[in-house]
């Protein structure tokens, strides 16, 4: 039994960022076709993580590296508890505790454009925050508990009750994923009026570990809506990767076609979108009291 | 019941001796022995009666009774004469009325009515005990140091450092008293003490912002007295009793909801809820260690204290659903209003008012789950924001001013104060640490209790509070370099030991709340609403919060080693032009050296203005004239 | 294997040149050309690139830069000089504040000829940098 977990867990660790990098450099193809572009192959993400790796240790101070690791470390836990099936309100909390380690990185590194990042980040998390726990709540509203297994095992998917609260998590999908028009911490893009945000000051291996975090993030970020899809039905799975990959498509799309918005809009929007599809589904679904 | 006397008779016997010793040595001393004292009996008495409890029947009061009314005849007649002397004239009619009424009640009516235990020691107050002598003796002990250090700096203010030590053990003798008693005319003699405490220390300073402040917190919570009065003599009146466990064992029918919505307001006024919040914020021009131990970790307890033993009375009702809506508000309104603080210490009054309200919102939802959640962010709040408000007070000291923007410097100036500091912090929003884990359970047990509404104020609340609760650590960890007001402090051991042990309960409490929850918190449920309690968090989910905990203490220990030996070339940082060489200026245009000034986020244009505050008052005014309607009708039908 | 022939990341900087390099360089992006292709990305960061693109002579006000910029990249790193100017100052050889080519101040890996260079010369160049980085890298090793 023990034997068995640990593998599972094992495997949770080595295949996340291996389909999140996948991932990834579909996205670049993607992004490359839409623009009238050939684009990378298929595996240049990790093609940049191995040459990351192997560059030489350059740092500005002796602090601001160890928030990657404990980063990672954070988000490594998340993806294990999320795909484990545990509680989504302690991987919520967890994916917190990561992302904010990461934007302290940002404030340790010194520099006026990773301090920048790091405060556009929180004001990012503030925007999206409300949804993720509002997410949770749905969720726990329709299946009565906070363990992923049980919530992918009802008989009726998630996203018949709650359509408008998935429609809310798509919209700060987009933060957590750091696509246009929502990427105000740092982007892919060449969005240079803060450089490269938070990661600013980081190269080599740190800038691979911020990689890799970010692949393990984006795959987080799919489980949610994997969990909208999934049922005890077992084909439900595949409409549920379907699902996932039909999100991601779509926010490239919205990556490609809009351009990096004010903080305001950014945080009033998500604010008053969370608001309202929070308010009107979650009531309707308590009245009904499933 | 000897033991029960000596504890809340100790810090008074201090509290006297402290401030009729004028010799600084001699005073220290005490107050030092008094603190360990007073920490020794809570545990000694926590140990002796936590298990089993305790329930104390006297059989002849009348010498306390007595001597309870020539007490408060004495300070309504001081209040009286302050309110007249200042032209408060509030004041001294609310005092004056619920004197009279006391006194009215308690020579006419009150034959006939025995209390038959006066005195309850049950797991709750147990908690709460441990809590204000724990929390309490260290602030007490911390106090020798800072106020020394406090008029070394303010020069301007009047010595009477053995009246503010004084004050801080009657306060603590006032607070043992309000929690164990059962009796509510004793609780309402303590209560009205601990306002009485408040109000002199806030005025500690004796400047005109000082006096208008005490002032306000005494009118403030004058009121919330008068409230506490009338419910009494309504109870008295109507069912013969004036004993709270009676109370609470009544069912909420629409006579009892009325004095409970009473206690409820007093309670309110107490734990400082919209729209009664003001006081709180002004009460923060008093010394940090009155901060501290009145306005953060203990007597602001009192009123949530209340609401939690009444919670069986609360839950489905309408006084109930209006008092938890009057939190959430108060919640997301000042976690919101925190944001715009540049001020360390309005900050932690701010997120002070904010928690109360989740206590509040946790403790009138009244389900099992949820009064876990109160208890358990009354303990983690306390031991929090008490280390956050004693570090915040060293660091006024160290740089001269408590402006966070000020604080990128703190880790050159005091590397362990910004620990401390960041543990605090850390403490009070982070996974795994206590108040998250509260959180978390109050949001389980609001969704239970179908509470859209309050679930999402509550996702909303807590985002807000990771905001600026992350800004300020990250202006702590930007670590830049800049130079101080000039007067630099010691940071002398009387302050950093009790700093110490709060930083340490801190992270202990944290590895320990399981434990915590079997041992207090669970058997307190399955009394209060029989049956068997469980905890709403499964043992997985404990074990991985402790494994979290664990490894963020591990980690940073095993980081420095490596990053001392390492051999990294070491660059300056970006500056998108010439770095000046120092990482602070760059070159700019013309070869000017200019530094690279950055200030954090504050919303002000959103939040900073009299606007977001008024229509927050406005609608917590609104909720509670409807939940006065509410009461009435349902009396009325 | 070293991986950085196929992730060169590279940080374009302007010195004293007329623009038209630069324009030139922006155009490698464009579908067109499309260098993404081999994995190239303008970074606009020095702790993130591997060449380091300059368009334009050095003056007596940018050296400190320059020589910061190289600083902050981590190795191994490369230097391409891009046109005329780059390599000698060009047409600005004889302004009373030009020092001349980038190599009076960096140590260059790869020149591109052209007023302006042509993309496909700078593609070229770029080619020929990645070479020498390998080369860089093996070093590194030993």
């Amino acid at each position: 039994m023990l034997a068995i977990w640990i593998i599972r867990i094992i495997l949770i660790v080595v295949l996340t960022p291996i389909v999140g990098g996948l991932l990834a450099g579909f996205d670049r193809i993607i992004s490359a076709r839409v623009q009238g572009r050939k684009g990378p192959p298929l595996l240049q993400p990790f093609y940049d993580v191995l040459k990351l790796i192997k560059k030489e240790n350059i740092e500005v101070n002796k602090t601001y590296k160890f928030y990657v690791y404990a980063s990672l470390f954070f988000i490594i836990l998340t993806a294990v508890i999320m795909l484990m099936g545990g509680d989504m309100l302690l991987a919520i909390f967890v994916l917190t505790l990561g992302a904010i380690f990461f934007a302290f990185g940002g404030y340790a590194s010194q520099s006026p454009y990773s301090i920048i990042g790091a405060e556009r980040e929180l004001l990012q998390m503030m925007a999206y925050e409300p949804m993720v726990l509002i997410t949770a709540a749905g969720l726990y509203m329709v299946s009565k508990s906070f363990f992923i297994s049980d919530m992918i095992s009802q008989a009726v998917p998630a996203i018949v009750y709650l359509p408008a609260v998935f429609v809310g998590f798509v919209y700060i999908l987009t933060f957590k994923l750091r696509k246009s028009p929502f990427d105000l911490s740092l982007g892919h893009h060449a969005h240079q009026e803060l450089v490269q945000g938070i990661s600013t000051e980081y190269s080599g291996r740190e800038l691979a570990i911020i990689e890799i975090t970010h692949w393990y993030e984006s795959i987080i970020a799919l489980a949610f809506v994997y969990v909208f899809f999934a049922t005890s039905n077992p084909i439900s799975h595949v409409f549920a990767v379907l699902a996932c990959l039909v999100v991601y498509f779509f926010e490239i799309l919205v990556d490609n076609s809009t351009v990096r918005v004010k903080w305001q809009l950014a945080l009033k929007s998500a604010w008053i979108v969370t608001g309202v599809v929070s308010v009107v589904n979650l009531m309707i679904v308590s009245f009904f009291k499933f | 019941m000897n033991l029960i006397a000596v504890l809340i008779l100790f810090p008074l016997v201090v509290s006297i001796v402290t401030f009729l010793v004028r010799k600084e040595n001699i005073r220290s001393a005490v107050v030092r022995i008094g603190a360990v004292g007073t920490l020794g009996l809570t545990v000694y008495t926590a140990l002796q009666y936590f298990n089993d409890g305790l329930r104390i029947s006297l059989g002849e009061t009348e010498m306390i009774e007595i001597f309870i009314l020539v007490v408060e005849v004495g300070l309504a007649a001081y209040i009286i004469r302050l309110g007249i002397q200042t032209k408060k004239y509030l004041i001294s009619v609310f005092s004056l009325f619920q004197t009279a009424l006391i006194l009215w009640f308690e020579f006419t009516q009150k034959h006939g009515i025995e209390v038959e235990t006066s005195i309850v020691f049950d797991k709750l107050s147990g908690v709460m005990v441990l809590i204000v002598g724990v929390i309490g003796s260290l602030i007490c002990l911390y106090a020798v140091g800072y106020m020394k250090g406090y008029h070394e700096h303010h020069t301007e203010v009047k010595d009477r450092q053995s009246f503010f030590l004084g004050v801080l053990f009657l306060f603590l003798s006032a607070m043992f008293g309000l929690v164990l008693s059962n009796n509510l005319m004793w609780l309402y003699f303590c209560w009205e003490i601990t306002t009485f405490c408040s109000f002199l220390l806030i005025g500690y300073t004796k400047t005109p912002e000082a006096r208008n402040n005490s002032l306000l917190a005494l009118i403030i919570n004058v009121g919330g007295g008068v409230a506490f009065a009338i419910a009494i003599v309504m109870i008295g009146m109507n069912f013969e009793t004036l004993e709270l466990s009676t109370l609470i064992a009544m069912k909420p029918e629409a006579l009892v909801l009325i004095p409970v919505f009473l206690l409820c307001v007093a309670a309110l006024t107490k734990s400082a809820q919209l729209p009664f919040s003001a006081w709180l914020l002004g009460a923060m021009v008093a010394p940090t260690p009155s901060s501290a131990l009145l306005h953060s970790a203990t007597m602001v307890k009192a009123g949530v204290y209340l609401i939690i033993r009444l919670a069986p009375l609360l839950g489905e009702t309408s006084v109930g659903r209006i008092i938890t809506l009057v939190g959430s508000i108060t919640f997301l309104a000042c976690s919101l209003l925190a944001i715009a603080q540049r001020d360390a210490k309005k900050v932690l009054a701010y997120s002070t008012i904010a928690n109360l309200g989740l206590i509040v919102m946790c403790a009138s939802i009244g389900t099992q789950e949820a009064i876990w959640a109160a208890i358990l962010l009354v303990i983690f709040h306390a031991v929090s924001k008490s280390l956050l408000f004693l570090s915040v007070g060293s660091i006024e000291h160290q740089l001269g001013n408590r402006n966070i923007e000020n604080m990128n410097i703190l880790m050159h100036v005091s590397r362990k104060l910004s620990i401390y500091l960041t543990i605090g912090i850390a403490g009070m929003f982070l996974a795994p640490f206590g108040m998250l884990i509260s959180k978390w359970v109050a949001m389980k047990s609001f969704i239970d209790s179908n509470n859209v509404i309050i679930v999402i104020i509550l996702a909303y609340g807590s985002a807000a509070t990771l905001f600026y609760w992350g800004k300020w650590i990250g202006t702590l960890l930007s670590n830049g370099v800049g130079k101080t007001d000039g007067h630099h402090g010691v940071f002398s051991l009387d302050e950093e030991i009790p700093i110490f042990l709060q930083a340490a309960i801190v992270v202990i409490s944290c590895l320990a709340f399981p434990l915590i929850s079997k041992v207090a918190i669970v058997p307190y449920l399955s009394e209060a609403f029989g049956g068997q309690a469980m905890a709403p968090i499964g043992l997985g989910n404990q074990l991985i919060m402790v494994i979290m905990m664990a490894v963020l203490i591990l980690m940073p220990l095993g980081y420095i080693p490596l990053s001392k030996n390492s051999k990294a070339r070491v660059t300056p940082i970006y500056m998108a032009g010439e770095n000046a060489g120092d990482n602070e200026h760059f070159i700019a245009a013309t070869g000017v050296k200019r530094k690279s000034e950055l200030s954090n986020w504050y919303l002000e244009v959103y939040l900073g203005g009299k606007r977001f505050t008024f229509w927050s008052n406005m609608t917590a005014i609104t909720l509670l004239a409807i939940g006065v309607l509410l009461v009435i009708w349902g009396w009325a039908l | 294997m070293n991986y950085n022939t196929k992730s060169p990341w590279i940080l374009h900087y302007d010195g004293s040149s007329c623009n038209g390099c630069d324009i030139e360089v922006l155009a490698c992006l464009t579908p067109l050309y499309d260098v993404e292709r081999f994995g190239v990305i303008n970074t606009g960061n020095p702790r993130h690139a591997d060449i380091l693109l300059i368009t334009g002579g050095v003056n007596d006000q940018n050296i400190p830069v320059v020589k910061q910029i190289y600083e902050q990249m981590a190795e191994p790193k490369v230097v391409v000089a891009v046109g005329i100017c780059a390599t000698s100052g060009g047409i600005f050889a004889d302004c009373y504040n030009m020092v001349g080519g980038v190599e009076n101040v960096l140590p260059v890996d790869v020149y591109v000829p052209g007023c302006a260079a042509r993309p496909q010369a700078i593609i070229d160049g770029v080619v020929k940098a990645l070479a020498v980085l390998d080369e860089k890298q093996n070093a590194m090793k030993k």
